[in-house]
C-alpha cells in the first residue's frame, strides 16, 4: 500500500457530495463535527474544495442529473482518494431502485470503498465506518 | 363568509362553465368545469374570493387527461378543487402563469411529466428532467416504458 | 457597463443538497437570478403507484430528512380523507407529538446554518448541540434519530410507553434556558439588526402572488397557518399563539422561528402530560375508490399531498406538494436589487428543503466566474465583520 495513502489517513481530509439525497444522511454527516461527537478530534476535516479531498463522502441514490457531474467531479479528485458510501440509497438506491430517474447504483459509476448501511445511518455508525476504514487500509489515528 | 354563500356566489356567476359539483363533505368540494373557463374561474377564485393556490394535479386517465387545480379559502376552511378533462391524445389547456406567478412551476411540471401543453406560459422550459431525458416521454404516464437501455433494477448483490 | 454571471453551486459545502443559481450581477447588485431544480428528483410519485397504501407511507417518509414526518402526516391524512374518516384521540396526539418534535429540531438547524451564513459560528455549534437533546427525545419517543416510522393510515405504528415521558420532559425542559438565551442573544443583537433588517424584504402582496408558505409568509404579515385554519391533530386542545410579523425581511424570518420555538415546546409539553387513553390503530383494511387531500404545516409551511385510489391496493395517483416547491419562486423577488453578499442568508431564509422541492438545479453558464459558494459564504461574514466594527465591535 502506497506510503502516500498511509500518511494521508493520519489526518484525513474530507469532501462531501450528495447525489441526489432525502438529506438525512448529509445532516447526520455534518452532526458529527458538532460537538457532541466531534470528529475533528480524530483529525478528519470537512474541506470545501474537491481538489483537497483525501475521502469522498458520498450520498444519495444517483439521479440522472447529478450522476453526470458526479462524473465530472470525480475526475478532479486527486487521486489516491477514497470513496465512502453512506446510507443505503449510496449503497444501492434503496427504495429508489425501481425510479425512473436513479439508473445505476453508485458503485457502477465510481469505484467505492465501504458502505456504511442505515437510513440514515447514525453518526456513531459513520465514524465507526470511518475509523473501520482507516485500520484496515493500516492506518492509525 | 359563510361557506354557503360563498358557494352560491361562484354556482351562480359561472353556472354555464360548471358541469358538476360535488360536495364531498364541509370541508371539500369538487367542481367539475369546462377547460375553456380556468382562466375566469381561477383568477376569479384567486382574486376576487381571495383563495390560496394550493397546487394543481394532473392525472392519466386513458382516454382522457384530468386536472385537478386545488383552491383553499382559509377563512371559512374550504378547499375547492376544480376538475377538468382535457383530450389524452393533445391535451392543451390556457395557461394561468402568465396572469398569476403562483402557477409558474407547477404548470411547468405538469407539462413535462405529462405532455400537457400550458398555451401562453411565460417560461415553458424543462424543470425536473434531467437534459439528456428523451423529448416527448412523459413519465407519469400509463404508458410509459423504460427507454435507458443502461439501467440496472438488481439490487445490487 | 457589464453583466456578469456567478454561478453558485452545485455542491455548496454547507448547504449539504446540490443546487445551481445562477446569479447575473452588475457590479455588487443582483439583477437577475436564475435557478433550476431537478437535482433530486427521484420520481416518487411514480414509485407511489408501485407499492402498496401502507408501504407508500415509508417512500414519502424519505422524501426530505428535516421534514420526514410531514409527508407521512399529511399523506396518512389524504388517505383517511378518501373514506372520509378521523382517528382516535391518542393518534392525534401522538401524531403531534412526532410533528412539533420535528418541528423544533428542524427550527434548531436552520438557526445553525444562519449563524454559520453570517459568521456566527458559536450559534451554530450550540444551535446543534440543543438540537442533540430533541434528537435524544425523538430516539426515546420512536427508535430514530430521524425517519421515525410512526405513521399508517388509520392511526400510529407505535405506542408512547408513560415511563418514558418524564425523561422527555425534563430533556425538552433542560434547552429551554439555553434556547432563551440565544433567542435574546440575536434578537437583541445591534450588529444582527443592522446586518439583516431591510435585506430579502418579501412584501405582503409578493407573498400572496407566489402564495408562500410558512414562516416565509408569516414574516410577510399573512397571517396563515394550517394548525388555526384547518385543524388537525391535537392542535386546539391547547393555547398557542401564531407568530407573525410585517416587514418580510430576513430579520424577521428568523423572529417568527425562533419565537416558534416556544410555542412549539408549550404544545409538546402539553401533549406529553395529557396523553389521553384509548387505542392507536383504527385498522384500515381496503381502500374504497376515490380521491382525498391532506395538508398539515411542516416546518416551512404547508405540506399537501393529493391520493386518488380505484380500490385497489395501490394509489392510482400520489402527488406530493412540499412547502418549499412554492416558497423556492420567491427568491426571485427577495434577492433582485440586494448585493451578492446577502444572497446566501436570504436563500438560507427562506429555509428551502431542496429535497422536498425536487432540487433546484442551475443552467450551465458559460461566464467567467467570480465566486463560487465558499467565496460567497466569505463576503457574507466580512460584510457582518464590518459592520461589527463601525459599531464599535463586540
Amino acid at each position: 500500500m502506497s506510503l502516500k495513502l498511509k500518511a494521508l489517513l493520519k489526518s484525513p481530509w474530507v469532501f462531501h457530495l450528495s447525489t441526489g439525497s432525502c438529506n438525512n444522511c448529509d445532516i447526520e454527516t455534518l452532526d458529527c463535527l458538532t460537538p457532541r461527537f466531534d470528529i475533528e478530534r480524530f483529525g478528519m476535516l470537512l474541506v470545501g474544495s474537491i481538489k483537497h479531498a483525501d475521502v469522498l463522502l458520498v450520498s444519495g441514490s444517483c439521479n440522472r442529473m447529478s450522476v453526470e457531474r458526479m462524473k465530472e467531479l470525480f475526475e478532479q479528485v486527486p487521486k489516491p482518494c477514497l470513496v465512502v458510501a453512506i446510507g443505503t440509497c449510496a449503497g444501492s438506491r434503496g427504495i429508489f431502485k425501481d425510479s425512473y430517474n436513479c439508473p445505476v447504483p453508485l458503485d457502477k459509476i465510481i469505484p467505492v470503498d465501504v458502505y456504511i448501511p442505515g437510513c440514515p445511518p447514525k453518526p456513531e455508525a459513520i465514524i465507526a465506518g470511518a475509523v473501520k476504514l482507516i485500520e484496515k487500509i493500516g492506518g492509525t489515528l | 363568509m359563510i361557506r354557503e354563500e360563498v358557494l352560491l356566489d361562484f354556482t351562480s356567476r359561472f353556472h354555464a362553465d360548471i358541469l358538476d359539483l360535488e360536495d364531498k363533505s364541509n370541508t371539500r368540494v369538487y367542481v367539475t368545469i369546462t377547460p375553456e373557463s380556468i382562466v375566469r374561474i381561477g383568477t376569479y377564485l384567486f382574486r376576487n374570493i381571495g383563495a390560496r393556490f394550493n397546487i394543481a394535479t394532473a392525472t392519466d386517465l386513458p382516454p382522457k387527461i384530468e386536472i385537478l387545480y386545488h383552491f383553499i379559502v382559509e377563512d371559512i376552511n374550504l378547499l375547492i378543487s376544480l376538475r377538468v378533462f382535457l383530450d389524452r391524445e393533445k391535451p392543451e389547456i390556457e395557461s394561468l402563469a402568465k396572469e398569476i406567478e403562483a402557477f409558474n412551476w407547477i404548470e411547468r411540471e405538469m407539462s413535462e411529466l405529462l405532455g400537457i401543453t400550458f398555451t401562453g406560459h411565460p417560461d415553458p422550459r424543462r424543470l425536473l428532467l434531467a437534459d439528456n431525458w428523451p423529448e416527448g416521454v412523459c413519465p407519469l404516464r400509463q404508458d410509459y416504458e423504460e427507454w435507458d437501455e443502461t439501467v440496472d433494477r438488481t439490487r445490487g448483490i | 457597463m457589464g453583466k456578469t454571471i456567478i454561478p453558485i453551486g452545485p455542491y455548496h459545502p454547507l448547504q449539504e443538497e446540490p443546487e445551481f443559481f445562477t446569479l447575473t450581477v452588475e457590479g455588487e447588485t443582483v439583477v437577475d437570478i436564475d435557478v433550476r431544480i431537478g437535482y433530486n428528483h427521484r420520481g416518487i410519485e411514480k414509485l407511489s403507484e408501485m407499492k402498496t397504501f401502507e408501504n407508500s407511507t415509508f417512500v414519502v417518509e424519505r422524501i426530505c430528512g428535516i421534514c420526514s414526518t410531514s409527508h407521512p402526516y399529511a399523506y396518512t391524512r389524504a388517505v383517511e380523507d378518501i373514506f372520509p374518516m378521523e382517528v382516535s384521540m391518542r393518534s392525534k396526539y401522538i401524531r403531534t407529538i412526532i410533528a412539533e418534535g420535528e418541528r423544533l429540531h428542524s427550527h434548531l438547524l436552520w438557526l445553525g446554518l444562519a449563524g454559520h451564513f453570517l459568521g456566527y459560528n458559536t450559534v451554530y455549534m450550540w444551535a446543534w448541540k440543543l438540537r442533540e437533546e430533541i434528537l435524544d427525545v425523538m430516539e426515546i419517543l420512536s427508535g430514530n434519530r430521524n425517519n421515525y416510522a410512526m405513521f399508517k393510515p388509520g392511526g400510529v405504528r407505535r405506542d408512547i410507553n408513560a415511563e418514558d415521558i418524564p425523561i422527555c420532559l425534563k430533556k425538552i425542559d433542560s434547552i429551554v434556558p439555553t434556547l432563551v438565551m440565544l433567542k435574546k442573544a440575536i434578537l437583541d443583537d445591534p450588529v444582527l439588526h443592522a446586518r439583516l433588517k431591510g435585506v430579502g424584504i418579501l412584501s405582503y402582496q409578493e407573498a400572496i402572488d407566489f402564495s408562500a408558505l410558512g414562516p416565509t409568509s408569516r414574516a410577510s404579515g399573512v397571517a396563515r397557518d394550517v394548525r388555526k385554519d384547518s385543524p388537525y391533530g391535537a392542535y386546539q386542545e391547547m393555547e398557542w399563539d401564531m407568530i407573525v410579523t410585517k416587514n418580510g425581511d430576513v430579520f424577521d424570518k428568523a423572529v417568527v422561528r425562533i419565537l416558534e420555538m416556544f410555542e412549539t415546546i408549550k404544545i409538546l409539553k402539553h401533549c406529553l402530560n395529557n396523553l389521553p387513553d384509548g387505542s392507536i390503530d383504527a385498522k384500515i383494511k381496503d381502500v374504497p375508490p376515490g380521491e382525498g387531500i391532506g395538508h398539515i404545516e411542516a416546518p416551512r409551511g404547508e405540506t399537501f399531498h393529493y391520493v386518488k385510489s380505484d380500490g385497489t391496493n395501490r394509489p392510482l395517483r400520489h402527488k406530493v406538494r412540499a412547502p418549499t416547491f412554492m416558497n423556492f419562486p420567491t427568491y426571485k423577488a427577495t434577492v433582485e436589487g440586494q448585493t451578492i453578499s446577502d444572497a446566501t442568508i436570504i436563500l438560507a431564509a427562506i429555509d428551502p428543503c431542496y429535497c422536498c422541492t425536487e432540487r433546484i438545479a442551475v443552467k450551465d453558464v458559460k461566464g467567467r466566474m467570480l465566486y463560487n459558494g465558499q467565496d460567497l459564504i466569505k463576503l457574507s461574514r466580512e460584510k457582518t465583520e464590518k459592520i461589527k466594527q463601525r459599531m464599535g465591535g463586540k
